[in-house]
């Protein structure tokens, strides 16, 4: 983590509440998922600058977050030079006890405009599903299939001229196979999906992570049209990424 | 109200640079502080509605409430280049009708008596209240940013609206020179706003399951950016915060005190007990969710701009409210 290119202040805290120690503590344990659990294989993580502004981007499955933590734990551990990632949650998670301050700490941050904003400036790596629940909701027969993609993301890599690194994650979508979305237990918990699953924890799955080559998009005032042919040709190289992994994968477990 | 005897009603002293400020509030620990520094280089007018206020010889201090007709007497009797307009009821003081008429009311009328008697310069603290404390806000706000204070409580209404009118002044009326301070919390020896108190307290109330990340600012450091906010003369809205955080709850216990958590949900429960157990001078109900979430503010534009860091870092600020219970505790 001493390797890490991020400033934070006397107390070890940035001005989104991430904290190093707290971050220290959950990198080992996750590091016991990423290693022992989900078996994770990592590729193309020369691709992530070592330093400097990023956007991450990547497909969004398995109900839980776990695709989010085990990216977070391989840009910390990357060989080629260690990034502490900073993950956009939900805006109902800082009204969670305990939760919302914890994730905070381990650099989550919801995902308004304004804080990606200031992060880029301060030269941040961040993560982003610009599928969003539409993704992490989506049902085991749907896996693998790209759902609508915000355009957000390609508005601030155009603003602050920002490299996106286009990311496949593979396994995820078998951690948890949603087989219905329980839409009435959902609205009565004030959830956004509440899935009907065959085992309520994650599955052993074998995760695997296909990180692509930087792609640069440059013109601030291209409009909603153009922006989202841009989009495309992100959605295009994630596609790929994904076909790529699961020919690739030998086995599920 | 009544002036010191040995009042000599000033002309203006603009040839040698030489002003004369008027300063409210002039009893608190801020403006004691600012007054200090101001004393020498120009001649103070202090003013205050809580008590008159002992000042040094040739020093004219008024008890007197700004929204009372009395006041303009001590336009009349000095010609006032300049007011810092510190005094303001805390949150925690008085009732809500009376908070409104002496903060925004009282307010209005000393801009209205600025700009009838030719003030070039004014000064206006407000709060980092004003944005209001809310899950959904983003960290680093910017001037610009909406003040949502109202979302959370009325009353929260007059340091919304008191920076309303101050921003309705400085657009309409540029003689005025106004510059309004937005600073975050401000600690240190004297000072008597809820945080101040909390962290003075044995034992301070946190929510269980929160600890909203903070920004402190010592006295003296505040006393500073206002002073460099009048010198540089440069009108406008400015955050005046550190860039270093720190999560209440850690606050808390950096100042020595002990944490008496108090369950947060169901979100009404907390109030309810701050009702109940009459904490409104440290943990006032409508001031919960600033306990809850955090209201961190961009400081890049006044730090860049008058050149201001502060001085001292949370240690030194958490430092005196330690120190000030073992003297307690030993004596």
């Amino acid at each position: 983590m001493a390797r890490v290119p991020k400033s934070t202040g006397s107390f070890g805290y940035d001005a989104w509440g991430y904290n190093e120690d707290t971050t220290k503590l959950a990198l080992a344990v996750c590091k016991l998922l990423y290693d022992k659990y989900f078996r994770v294989e990592a590729s193309g993580l020369e691709n992530i600058p070592a330093r400097g502004r990023l956007l991450l981007i990547s497909n969004h499955g398995g109900q839980l977050p776990f695709d989010g933590l085990m990216i977070g734990v391989a840009a910390a551990t990357n060989p080629h030079g260690p990034r502490a990632v900073r993950g956009m949650i939900e805006r109902f998670f800082p009204t969670v006890p305990w939760l919302g301050n914890l994730m905070n700490a381990m650099g989550g941050v919801i995902g308004d405009p304004l804080n990606c904003t200031k992060m880029l400036e301060a030269e941040e790596a961040i993560l982003v599903f610009p599928e969003g629940v539409r993704g992490s909701g989506k049902l085991y027969k749907d896996r693998y299939q790209l759902q609508r993609f915000g355009t957000g993301f390609m508005y601030l890599a155009m603003h602050h001229h920002t490299p996106i690194v286009p990311l496949a994650v593979i396994g995820a979508e078998e951690t948890m196979p949603a087989l219905a979305n329980l839409k009435p237990i959902a609205k009565l918990l004030g959830l956004p999906y509440f899935p009907l699953l065959p085992v309520y924890a994650p599955l052993p799955a074998r995760i695997s992570l296909h990180f692509g080559a930087p792609l640069y998009f440059k013109g601030e005032s291209a409009d909603e049209a153009e922006v989202g042919d841009r989009v495309e040709q992100v959605k295009d190289a994630i596609r790929k990424l994904i076909e790529q992994g699961l020919a690739a994968r030998q086995s599920v477990f | 109200m009544g002036a010191h005897p040995n009042t000599i009603v000033s002309a203006a002293g603009a040839a040698n640079g030489r002003k004369t400020v008027l300063v409210t509030g002039a009893a608190g620990s801020l403006a004691k502080r600012v007054i200090c520094k101001l004393q020498g280089q120009h001649q103070v007018i202090a003013v205050d509605f809580r008590n008159k206020v002992e000042t040094d010889a040739g020093m004219p201090s008024y008890l007197v409430e700004l929204h009372k007709r009395g006041f303009e007497d001590v336009f009349h009797k000095h010609k006032i280049d300049a007011v810092i307009h510190i005094g303001r009821i805390f949150t925690h003081e008085k009732t809500r009708q009376q908070r409104y008429n002496a903060n925004v009311l009282g307010s209005k009328r000393l801009l209205d008596l600025s700009l009838k008697h030719g003030v070039t310069q004014t000064i206006i603290h407000s709060s980092y209240f004003v944005y209001g404390a809310s899950a959904y806000n983003p960290a680093l706000l910017d001037e610009d940013a909406p003040l949502k204070a109202t979302e959370i409580s009325q009353d929260l209404v007059d340091s919304v609206e008191l920076e309303s009118l101050a921003n309705i002044y400085l657009w309409k009326h540029p003689s005025l020179n106004i510059s309004i301070l937005r600073p975050c919390n401000v600690l240190g020896p004297g000072v008597r706003n809820s945080m101040s108190i909390l962290l003075s307290r044995p034992l301070a109330p946190v929510l269980i399951g929160f600890s909203p990340l903070m920004q402190f600012l010592h006295v003296d450091d505040m006393a500073d950016a206002i002073l460099l906010a009048f010198n540089q003369n440069q009108p406008g809205i400015y955050n005046v915060a550190p860039d270093d955080y720190v999560p209440f709850q850690e606050a808390v216990t950096q100042c020595g005190c002990g944490r008496l958590p108090i369950p947060s949900i169901p979100p009404a429960l907390p109030k309810m007990i701050s009702n109940a157990l009459n904490w409104n001078a440290f943990f006032p109900p409508y001031l919960i969710n600033y306990f809850k979430y955090p209201v961190i503010l961009d400081g890049a534009l006044f730090r860049e701009k008058f050149g201001w860091k502060p001085r001292r870092n949370l240690n030194d600020i958490f430092s005196y409210y330690r120190k000030q219970k073992l003297a307690v505790g030993h004596s």
